[in-house]
C-alpha cells in the first residue's frame, strides 16, 4: 500500500521533470535541467513540507486545523516587519536582522497555534471555524498593519517601503555540496534545511518517543488515554502550538528564504495545498514530504518552463501561458485528493472536542 | 480471607438522580464478587467512584484498612485497582504493546522500550493463562482476546484489584467461558475481582458472593449456593419477574417468508451467506441460532432489502422481494427490529414522537400531500409511549436521552404497531436488563400469537431454546440443520454452532 503511494509519488514527479527535460533539451544539457528542476522542487516545497508538519502535529492530536494559511500569513508579514525593523530602524545589521524576523516569525506562529487550543480545546468551538477565523484575522491583521506601517505618511518607515535586508543566504553543505553537478541540488538555503531536518525528527517523535505515543493516543481515542491517567488537553494544546511555531517558520520562508518581501495574500493556497499534502500523505512525515515533493515540483515546472518560453513547440502553445502552467498545483491537488490513490485514514478523534 | 477493600456510605447525587445512597460494599482477597443489577441502579457510577473517575459527595474507602481518597485514576490504579471498561479503552491502531505501554512507557535512552514491555506483556500472559499475542495491531484481533488485553493492561499496572464492567456483554459464549477460566486464574493467584453484570446466569456461575443493588441502593448479598435466579431477579426488578416464557404451542399456518439457496456478500465482497434455504410460517417462532459473524447479519440484511443478494430468492407473502429496495418490502408486511439499534433502528437526534413514524411518515394520516401532520403524529406518540410503556419524559425530547431499554421499546413499538405479516427481530434484548427482556419477550409471543410470521437471530442460545419453535443452527453461511426446539438440548445446538456437523 505505502510503496503503491510513494511509487505514484515518484513517478508524478519524473513526469512533470521530464517535461521539462522535453523542453529544454535543445539548449541545455538534460542533466543540468534535472539538478536545477530537482533542487528547485526541494526549495519550493519547504513551505508545503513545513505546513504538512504542522498539520501532522494537530491532527495526530486530534486537532484539524485549517488554519495553516493564515498562520503562515501572519508569520510571514510579522517576521518581515521585524527584520526590516531590526535593519531599518535599530540600523542592525543584515543577517542579524533576518535571524530576529525568523524567531519573531516563528514565535508568532506559537501565538496563533495558541489561539487555536483555545478556541478547540478549551472552548470546543468548531475547528473548521476555528482555522477560518485564523485564515480571516491573518489576512485582515497583515493587510491593516502593512498599509497602515509601510504606506501612511507619518509612519515609522515614512511612508514607503524601507530597503529590505535582503534574503537568507544558501548554505554551503560540505562533501555533499561539492559533488560536481549534483552537489547545487545540496546547495539550499537554512529553512529549506531545517524543513528536511523536521520531517525527520517529526516522525522519530511521533514513532519513538512517549510524547509521541501520548500524542497519537489523544488523537486516536483521547478516553483511553484519559483512563491510563494522560492529561488530553495538556497534550493537545502543546501539540497544537508546536504545530504553530512549524507553521510560523513557513511563513519565514515567504519574506525572508524566498523573496524580500512582502504582499498582501502571498501564501496564495499553500496552507490548503499542505493539508493537502498531508492527507495524501496519510498523516505521515515522510508521506507529507512525498507529497509537498510533487507540489513542489509543479511549480518547479512552471519556473523552469518560463525559461524554455521560446522552445515550447506551436503545437503546445498553450502551455506558454502562465496561467496554464500555473494551474498544474491545483488541479494535481484536485486529482489526489479524489483518491485515485487509495485510502487515507485520519486519526479517529481528529476534529471531534474531547468532552470529559 | 482479609478485606482488602471497604467503601462505606458511599453516597453521590447527579442533577435529578440519586446514583448512590449510602452504599456499603467490601471485597476480600481472591474472591469474585459480584455486582448485580438492571442498567440504572448505580453499578457503574460506584465502580467509577472506586476508579477515582467520580469523586463521591460523601462517605470513605479503605485499603487495607487505611482510608483513602481517590481523585483521578492515577491514584486507584497506585493503591492497585485495575478497570476493564464495558467499551473498551484500546486503541485500534496501536499494537497490543503499546497499548499496554500507554502511559506507563517504558524507556530505553530516551526511545520507547517496545522489546522491553513486550518481554513482560509475554511474561504476564503465561503467568495468568492469557494468551495474547504483544506484536499483533488490537484492530486485528477479535473482541474476547481485545479483553485480555485489557485484563493484562491492569496486571501490567500491578493491579490486584480488578473491575469488569459487563465484561461479557460482547463475547459469544466460547469467549465467556474462557474469560471465566481466566478470570478463576486470577483469583487463585490472589487477585481479588468485582464483576459487575445483570446477568443473573453467570453471576451464579462464577461468583464467591453477590450483591444486587436497584435505584442506587444495595438491596442485598447472597451466596450463590443459598439463592436461585427467580429470587435473585426479583431482588433485581423490585418485583416478582417471569424468566420463562409462557406461551401456547405453536399453530403454524401458511408460508409467509421463503428464502430460496440465497448467497449474499459482506462488506470486503466475500461470501458471507452461502446458499441458504428455509421458510417461515405463520404463527411460528423461527429462531437462528450461531455464534456471531456466521453470515446473520448479511442474510437479515438482505432480507430486509438493506444489501443486495447475489444469489437466490426472496418471496414474501408469495411476492418475489429480491433485491428490492427496504420500502417496498416494509409495504408488503415486514417489521424489523434491527441489530445495531443506535445506528440503524433510530435517529438518535430526533425526537422519539418523529422515530415512532419512521417507517410511515409518507402516509396518511402523518402524512398527506408533502406536509407533515404534527397532530396526528403526536397523537400516535402518546399512545405508543403509554401502550408500549416507554419512559420518557415526554415524547418530544431526542431519543439519544432515553435509556437503552426505552430506545428499543421505542423500536418495538413503531414496527409492532403497524400491521404486519413477518417480524425479523435481530438480537432484540441485546445488552437490556431483565425488566425489559421480559416485556420484549412477551411482545415477540404476543405477535407470533396474532399469526405474524416471526424470525429471530440470537446469540444468546437461552433466548432462542425459550422462545422459537423451531431452530435454525447456522454455520460459516450455511443453515447446518434446522430442529425442533422440543427435540433438541442446549448441548447439541453448541455442538453445531460450532460446526460439529457440518452435513444437514
Amino acid at each position: 500500500m505505502e510503496i503503491r503511494r510513494y511509487t505514484f509519488i515518484a513517478l508524478i514527479i519524473i513526469v512533470l521533470i521530464g517535461v521539462v527535460v522535453v523542453v529544454g533539451k535543445s539548449e541545455v544539457s538534460p542533466g543540468v535541467i534535472i539538478v536545477s528542476m530537482i533542487a528547485t522542487t526541494i526549495a519550493v516545497a519547504t513551505p508545503l513540507t513545513l505546513g504538512a508538519l504542522t498539520g501532522v502535529f494537530c491532527e495526530r492530536a486530534g486537532v484539524v486545523n485549517i488554519g495553516i494559511e493564515g498562520m503562515m500569513l501572519a508569520s510571514a508579514f510579522f517576521g518581515w516587519f521585524g527584520a526590516i525593523y531590526m535593519n531599518t530602524i535599530l540600523k542592525m545589521g543584515a543577517f542579524p536582522s533576518l535571524i530576529i524576523g525568523v524567531i519573531i516569525a516563528v514565535i508568532t506562529g506559537g501565538l496563533l497555534g495558541l489561539l487555536h487550543a483555545v478556541l478547540s480545546v478549551t472552548f470546543k468551538v468548531d475547528q473548521i471555524i476555528g482555522g477560518t477565523v485564523i485564515n480571516l484575522l491573518a489576512v485582515g491583521i497583515s493587510g491593516f498593519l502593512n498599509r497602515q506601517l509601510f504606506f501612511e505618511k507619518g509612519s515609522i518607515f515614512g511612508g514607503q517601503v524601507p530597503h529590505a535586508p535582503g534574503v537568507l543566504p544558501r548554505l554551503h553543505i560540505p562533501l555533499l555540496g561539492d559533488i560536481p553537478v549534483v552537489g547545487t541540488v545540496f546547495e539550499q538555503q537554512p529553512i529549506t534545511i531545517a524543513a528536511i531536518l523536521l520531517v525527520i525528527i517529526t516522525h522519530y517523535v511521533l514513532f519513538y518517543t512517549r510524547w509521541g505515543l501520548r500524542t497519537r493516543a489523544v488523537g486516536e481515542h483521547p478516553r483511553a488515554a484519559d483512563t491510563v491517567g494522560i492529561n488530553v488537553y495538556r497534550m493537545r494544546y502543546l501539540n497544537v502550538i508546536i504545530g504553530g511555531l512549524i507553521a510560523g517558520l513557513a511563513g519565514a520562508y515567504f519574506t525572508l528564504e524566498s523573496v524580500p518581501s512582502f504582499e498582501p495574500l502571498m501564501t496564495n493556497g499553500r496552507g490548503f495545498i499542505a493539508l493537502a499534502a498531508m492527507i495524501f500523505g496519510n498523516w505521515s512525515p515522510f508521506g507529507s514530504w512525498a507529497a509537498a515533493l510533487v507540489f513542489g515540483a509543479a511549480s518547479a515546472l512552471q519556473i523552469n518552463l518560463q525559461f524554455f518560453r521560446e522552445l515550447i513547440p506551436p503545437q503546445w502553445a498553450f502551455f506558454q501561458s502562465s496561467a496554464v502552467v500555473g494551474m498544474v498545483p491545483y488541479i494535481l491537488t484536485m486529482l489526489i485528493m479524489t483518491g485515485i490513490i487509495g485510502k487515507t485514514r485520519a486519526p479517529a478523534a481528529d476534529g471531534i472536542p474531547y468532552e470529559k | 480471607m482479609t478485606t482488602i477493600l471497604e467503601l462505606k456510605g458511599i453516597t453521590k447525587q447527579f442533577p435529578g438522580v440519586l446514583a448512590n445512597d449510602h452504599v456499603d460494599f467490601d471485597l476480600k482477597k481472591g474472591e469474585i464478587h459480584a455486582l448485580l443489577g438492571e442498567n440504572g441502579a448505580g453499578k457503574t457510577t460506584l465502580m467509577n467512584i472506586l476508579y477515582g473517575l467520580y469523586k463521591p459527595d460523601s462517605g470513605e474507602l479503605y485499603r487495607d484498612g487505611k482510608e483513602v481518597s481517590l481523585n483521578s485514576p492515577k491514584d486507584a490504579i497506585a493503591i492497585g485497582i485495575g478497570m476493564v471498561h464495558q467499551h473498551f479503552m484500546l486503541i485500534p491502531v496501536f499494537t497490543v504493546t503499546e497499548n499496554i505501554m500507554l502511559g506507563e512507557e517504558k524507556l530505553k535512552n530516551a526511545v520507547l522500550d517496545r522489546n522491553g514491555v513486550s518481554a513482560k506483556v509475554g511474561e504476564l500472559s503465561q503467568k495468568y493463562g492469557l494468551e495474547i499475542d504483544p506484536e499483533s495491531f488490537v484492530e486485528d484481533i477479535p473482541v474476547g482476546v481485545q479483553q485480555r488485553v485489557e485484563i493484562v493492561k491492569t496486571l501490567y499496572r500491578k493491579a490486584e484489584i480488578l473491575i469488569l464492567d459487563e465484561p461479557t456483554a460482547v463475547l459469544t459464549p466460547q469467549e465467556v467461558e474462557d474469560l471465566f477460566r481466566i478470570m478463576r486464574e486470577l483469583t487463585s493467584q490472589g487477585v481479588s475481582i468485582i464483576f459487575i453484570t445483570h446477568k443473573l446466569k453467570e453471576v451464579l456461575k462464577i461468583a464467591d458472593r453477590i450483591t444486587v443493588m436497584r435505584a442506587g441502593k444495595v438491596v442485598g448479598t447472597a451466596i450463590p449456593s443459598e439463592t436461585d435466579e427467580s429470587h435473585l431477579a426479583a431482588m433485581m426488578v423490585g418485583r416478582e419477574v417471569i424468566l420463562n416464557v409462557e406461551k401456547e404451542p405453536a399453530q403454524p399456518k401458511e408460508d409467509v417468508l421463503q428464502v430460496i439457496d440465497l448467497k449474499v456478500n459482506d462488506l470486503r465482497g466475500l461470501e458471507a451467506v452461502r446458499g441458504v434455504t428455509f421458510s417461515v410460517r405463520a404463527g411460528e417462532i423461527l429462531g437462528i441460532a450461531g455464534v456471531q459473524g456466521n453470515g446473520q447479519t448479511e442474510l437479515v440484511e438482505a432480507l430486509t432489502g438493506l444489501r443486495q443478494s447475489t444469489g437466490g430468492k426472496v418471496v414474501l407473502q408469495g411476492k418475489d422481494m429480491t433485491n428490492n429496495p427496504p420500502r417496498p418490502i416494509i409495504e408488503n408486511g415486514l417489521s424489523h427490529i434491527p441489530e445495531d439499534r443506535q445506528r440503524h433502528g433510530l435517529v438518535l437526534a430526533y425526537p422519539v414522537a418523529d422515530n415512532l413514524v419512521l417507517c410511515n411518515y409518507y402516509l396518511p394520516p402523518f402524512g398527506v400531500n408533502f406536509v407533515m401532520q404534527n397532530k396526528a403524529i403526536d397523537e400516535n406518540a402518546r399512545k405508543l409511549v403509554k401502550d408500549f410503556d416507554i419512559r420518557t419524559p415526554s415524547p418530544f425530547v431526542p431519543t439519544s436521552n432515553l435509556s437503552g431499554g426505552n430506545q428499543q421499546k421505542v423500536i418495538v413499538a413503531r414496527e409492532l404497531s403497524r400491521p404486519v405479516q413477518l417480524l425479523i427481530a435481530n438480537q432484540p434484548t441485546r445488552g437490556l436488563d431483565v425488566g425489559s427482556i421480559e416485556y420484549i419477550h412477551r411482545q415477540i409471543v404476543n405477535m407470533r400469537g396474532k399469526g405474524v410470521a416471526v424470525l429471530l437471530v440470537s446469540a444468546e442460545l437461552d433466548e432462542i431454546m425459550s422462545l422459537a419453535d423451531r431452530i435454525a443452527v447456522m454455520y460459516q453461511g450455511k443453515i447446518v440443520d434446522i430442529v425442533d426446539t422440543q427435540k433438541t438440548t442446549k448441548s447439541e445446538l453448541g455442538l453445531k454452532m460450532a460446526g460439529a456437523q457440518a452435513q444437514a
